[in-house]
């Protein structure tokens, strides 16, 4: 085979006529372009998904408050009757709970020597940092004792400390968070944006305390219940099934708030990896949507590509009859045309592959989502185009490789 | 007429073509053979199977029955590849239509069959242009085919034919779309070829340009009606 020949007559062909050249491509364009937008937006959510998973934890459950109504109005979710620390007491002694904590949050305005910032506050058991996958970096946890004794101290979220800290050095420090003076003895690893609960927050910009401090100075006391918490988070023991562990401790709650058989729960146990996987169905879903489009453009564009270059044989049959009178093999004019019907493929990958960066640039714009581009994206929608026109194009090729050289160089 | 061996030998070779249910017996028995160095003038009228012998011995057609051999290679017994490599190395063939490739310019039409040639043969630029020259177009070779006049069309045509060194010029109504003028120029071309060794097969209705032939074969109803030798060859006037 003399592939020079064959690839220099190719581009020739190409570029000797470029507007067919381009409408041929059209399909090849829009299909190299999905490609492009799926993987990226598959490889995007799947990515972020694994990052909201691992830092969530797969078996961390949430039990909330149900809703409440007065005076016929719903008050919105977690506005029920919240739970008590012996509710919480009593899920930690369930046999497959790992680690408990109650919670207690509040928007918080927090105030340094240097600045101040408003943020949040979350008051939490000791039990807190393993539940939320919570780890420090510099300093310490609090400790149960100053869980007890409602301690003044707090460890901060990276994003807190920069804001209250610009300068440095925050350890051992004390701000005041809505006028109540704290010890800061920690900072907390970043985990980023982004939680399971708050999508598109900043999960770094957060001040965790003994949830009694909390409780007795910065939110206060709850009417109706005593040492009360307004969400209850606990891990699942590995291996344990999630789902069995909620309708337990469904039980055990219904039992606990007095909850009648045959009355709805007004409370909920919500596992936060659930929703992320549902989310993550719904990018799936999304992504084989656009796997589809990508597939029945490429097959269309490489249609349109096998029927120019059948148009293409057809026209230059007298000139691939000369090529065959003066030597040329029939290999080497198969491969003059596949080259050209790859060549096209290609150039209309490249084209398209512009777009779809195009594409995946907007929708990262428009999604918030990170844009990922990897090379393996690149290669695939390369590939598939380049693919496509040694699929499509060989028929056409083979054709013209078959030509009796008499009868081709006779046509008119 | 030299008495070498034959370089091109039919024995009993028929072309026969279906026209529905119609039988047409373009090439009926013929045995013909051409030694090499020989210039030979194929001529006849219309229908008369010329352009099928034409066709036959220049392996791009194969005969209903009948064998024949091109350089003592029987061709019923090669493959489509070896027949391609025998046109690209042994053959050169030059057309009425000249056939040349109008996107490409003289030097690249010329340069096509190097590139095909599985044989080793150097330097190919150098090659195409030393056949340009030869053909007294060397300071046109960037001219595309739409730029240049018929009978440069056909030089052009005629160096692509020489570049590999052919040991057979295969001519198929040369001058059929040229002036008188021109005629004599490439009639003239083509008895220097001659006379540089090459075997020369010219298909030619016109007894003007068969004149420069030192053989004449007449063709008729797909026989060889007479074949003569023509020692005294025409001077080509002019060119």
């Amino acid at each position: 085979m003399k592939y020079g020949v064959a690839t220099s007559s190719a581009a020739e062909a190409l570029f000797s006529n470029p507007m067919r050249s381009l409408l041929t491509m059209l399909g090849i364009i829009i299909g190299v372009a999905s490609v492009m937008v799926m993987m990226s937006i598959g490889e995007g959510a799947k990515a972020q998904i694994e990052a909201q998973i691992a830092s969530v934890g797969s078996n961390v459950l949430t039990l909330q408050p149900g809703n409440m109504n007065r005076g016929g109005r719903n008050q919105g979710g977690g506005s029920g009757r919240p739970f008590a620390e012996s509710d919480v007491a009593a899920i930690a002694e369930l046999p497959f709970v790992t680690a408990a904590t109650g919670v207690l949050s509040q928007q918080a305005s927090a105030v340094s020597e240097e600045a101040n910032w408003v943020t949040n506050i979350q008051g939490g058991s000791a039990g807190y940092f393993e539940v939320n996958n919570w780890r420090v970096e510099e300093g310490r946890e609090f400790t149960a004792q100053e869980v007890q004794s409602g301690a003044a101290v707090a460890v901060l979220g990276k994003t807190a400390v920069a804001n209250l800290f610009p300068a440095g050095n925050a350890i051992g420090e004390r701000i005041r968070v809505n006028s109540v003076p704290v010890e800061i003895i920690g900072i907390l690893e970043s985990k980023g944006q982004s939680g399971g609960g708050g999508m598109g927050m900043d999960r770094d910009d957060t001040i965790i305390a003994p949830l009694s401090m909390v409780r007795n100075r910065v939110t206060g006391g709850n009417r109706w219940v005593s040492r009360h918490v307004s969400r209850i988070q606990l891990l699942v023991q590995d291996g344990y099934d999630v789902i069995q562990a909620q309708e337990e401790i469904t039980a055990v709650m219904r039992e606990r708030r007095r909850i009648q058989p045959g009355d709805q729960d007004n409370f909920a146990v919500v596992n936060f990896a659930d929703m992320i996987k549902q989310r993550a169905a719904a990018a799936e879903t999304m992504s084989m949507l656009l796997a589809f489009t990508a597939a029945v453009s490429l097959i269309v564009g490489g249609v349109g590509v096998m029927n120019i270059m059948l148009v293409s044989v057809t026209e230059r049959t007298r000139e691939i009859g000369l090529r065959m009178a003066i030597g040329a093999r029939g290999g080497d004019i198969l491969l003059q045309f596949l080259f050209e019907a790859i060549a096209l493929c290609t150039l209309g990958g490249l084209i398209g592959m512009a777009m779809g960066w195009i594409g995946v640039f907007a929708y990262a714009q428009i999604a918030n989502a990170p844009m990922m581009v990897s090379p393996i994206i690149i290669a695939t929608a390369l590939g598939a185009a380049a693919s496509v026109g040694l699929i499509f194009g060989f028929f056409p090729a083979r054709r013209a490789a078959q030509l009796d050289p008499i009868q081709a160089l006779r046509h008119d | 007429m030299t008495q070498a061996k034959p370089i091109i030998s039919c024995r009993n070779l028929s072309k026969i073509y279906r026209m529905g249910d119609q039988e047409v017996r373009a090439l009926d028995g013929v045995d013909l053979d051409i030694a090499e160095g020989e210039f030979v003038a194929i001529m006849g009228p219309s229908g008369s199977g010329k352009s099928s012998l034409m066709n036959l011995i220049g392996a791009l057609d194969r005969p209903t029955s009948g064998e024949m051999w091109i350089n003592g290679k029987a061709l019923s017994e090669m493959s489509r590849d070896d027949l391609a490599d025998l046109r690209n190395e042994t053959l050169g063939f030059v057309f009425q239509q000249f056939n040349l490739l109008a996107r490409q310019d003289a030097f690249q039409n010329v340069r096509l069959p190097l590139r095909y040639a599985r044989k080793d043969i150097g330097d190919i630029d150098a090659r195409a242009r030393e056949c340009l020259e030869l053909v007294g177009l060397g300071s046109r070779m960037d001219h595309r085919p739409m730029q240049l006049s018929g009978g440069q069309q056909q030089r052009v045509a005629i160096a692509r034919a020489l570049a590999n060194r052919p040991r057979i010029l295969l001519a198929d109504e040369p001058t059929g779309a040229l002036d008188t003028k021109t005629t004599a120029e490439i009639m003239h071309l083509m008895q220097d070829l001659n006379r540089q060794g090459i075997t020369v097969v010219l298909i030619t209705h016109e007894p003007e340009v068969a004149e420069y032939a030192g053989r004449q074969i007449h063709f008729r109803d797909g026989r060889i009606e007479s074949d003569t030798a023509h020692p005294e060859l025409k001077r080509a006037s002019g060119g």
